[in-house]
Parts: C-alpha cells; structure tokens; sequence
C-alpha cells in the first residue's frame, strides 16, 4: 500500500536525521538534520490527517525556531569544534538509562484498538466504545471527514480551539509577551 | 491498517533518541535541539491519538508549539548570556552552582 510505504519511508528519514542530530560535530549540521527531521514529522501529520499542525509545524517549527537556532550557532560563531561528547563511562551509563526508557516507551506500539477498547470497558468512564472506536467518528460522535468537508481543514481545530480553549489560547498571547520582554532582557548588554 | 501503532512508535524511538542526545552532548545549543526533538515527538503522540479520540489532540499541540517557540527564544536568549561571560558553550565549563 503506497500510504504505508511513504509513512515507513518519512519515519525512516526522522529517526536517521535524529541520530544525525545527535552524533554529528558541527552544531550547523546539527541544525540542519534538525530540520530534516522536523519536515518529516509534518508529512507524517499530514498522512495522520492532521493538514493545519502539519503546516504549522513547517512554518514555525522548522521555519521560525529553526532559523533562531541557525541564528544563534553563527553569531556564537560555534563551528567545528573538539568533540564535545562525554567520556566512555558517562556515554555508557546514558546508553543504559536510555535502555530503560526505550524498553517502557516502544512496547506503546502495540497500541491496538480493541485492547483499549477492552480497558475502555472496564473502566467507569461513560462513554461509548463504539462511539470511540468506530474509525469513521470521533468522541463528540461526529465524522472527521465530513466535518472537514463542510468547514475546511483549519475550521476543524479552530472551533474546540475558540470555543473550549479559548482562554488558554489567550493565556498563551501572555505567554508569548513574557517570552519577548525576556528574551530582550537576557539578550541586551545593557539594560 | 492503522497507522497509529506505527506512529506511536516512532515517537517513542524519537523521543529515546532526544533523551540519548541530552545525556550524552556538553554542547548547551545541541543539549536544547534534543529538547526541541522530544517535544516534536510528544506532539506526534498526541496528533496520533487524536485520530482516535477527537481533535482535542490537535488543539493541544497548538499550544505545546507555542511553549516551544517561547522557550527557544528565551533558551536562546540565556545561551546568549552564557556565551558572553564564559566564552564557551560547553556546559562542562559551567559549573558555578557545584558544591
């Protein structure tokens, strides 16, 4: 099936690009398998019928942070350098703990419908696992691709966007001016 | 066939791969791109989910996304600072708080 392959192949790339991230000496290099992996997960959005994250991911994640990393790296002026990795023993004690979390986290793929369907079942929750688990509805029992079809890819984030979390969504404007009055303050020489 | 087993799986190896990077990298400017990694990988997690139990999933990575970009600037910015009193990334050399 051609979906699959193109899934495989772009989870493919993301994790080669991810180790990259990590091995390579040159932190612009870094950056740029940073990026790679970046525009793989949002194809990998897209495949999930996720349009509008997946397009938000290439402009802010892989566009705007990215460029602020780019940024920073060549003012600090950080090219290739010693390596900067740890010693034998704390690479080993990292691959050990590391181990732990890989072993609790992978087995998460063997994530299937009915299983949760049959916890669903046990729990005291109310709602209705054929509700939740029939592909073509979600929870609040409306089909996903017809409501894209009558209110468009962004109209269906934005109205639990608005209406449920809509004070959130203004918190995170506060947020957002935090973030500039401190990143301005911790950047200036002077104040 | 699903491809929410497939991608909760591929968040999980991105986000061991992000863990491995901070605990094994001194560079402060790569220490903070894992951070970006595991981040990116969490929001895999909840945009797989929310295929199945609705699109409050997505609204959520809308927010993570924002915590991120905040989070960089002032990282950045504090990396910034650093850079200028020690001459040097390397969280090695950073060492004021020991004992």
């Amino acid at each position: 099936m051609m979906a699959e392959q193109l899934f495989w192949f772009f989870a493919g790339t993301a994790i080669a690009a991810a180790l990259l991230v990590i091995t390579l000496r040159n932190p612009i290099a870094s950056a740029f398998c940073l990026i790679v992996t970046m525009l793989s997960l949002a194809a990998i959005f897209f495949m999930l019928q996720a349009h509008f994250i997946g397009a938000v991911q290439i402009l802010v994640y892989a566009g705007a942070v990215m460029v602020l990393f780019l940024f920073v790296i060549m003012l600090l002026n950080l090219g290739r350098g010693e390596s900067d990795r740890k010693r034998a023993p704390g690479i080993l004690a990292a691959v050990l703990l590391v181990g732990v979390l890989a072993s609790q986290l992978v087995p998460l793929s063997g994530y299937s419908r009915e299983r949760l369907a049959l916890e669903f079942s046990r729990s005291t929750l109310l709602a209705d696992p054929a509700i939740v688990f029939d592909s073509t509805m979600n929870a609040a029992g409306i089909n996903p691709a017809r409501a894209t079809q009558e209110r468009g890819v962004p109209g269906d984030i934005a109205m639990p966007l608005f209406q449920q979390y809509l004070i959130p969504f203004e918190l995170t404007s506060i947020l957002l001016l935090t973030a500039i009055v401190g990143a301005v303050v911790l950047a200036k020489r002077r104040i | 066939m699903s491809l929410v087993g497939p991608s909760l799986a591929v968040s999980a190896i991105l986000f061991t791969i992000g863990v491995l990077g901070v605990l094994i990298r001194r560079n402060a400017i790569i220490i903070f791109m894992c951070v970006e990694l595991m981040l990116n990988a969490v929001n895999l997690t909840f945009v797989a989910l929310s295929l199945v139990y609705g699109l409050t999933g997505q609204v959520f990575v809308f927010f993570v996304m924002t915590v991120a970009a905040a989070e960089a600037a002032v990282g950045l910015a504090i990396i910034l600072a650093i850079f200028r009193h020690h001459r040097s990334v390397d969280l090695q050399n950073i060492n004021l708080l020991r004992g």
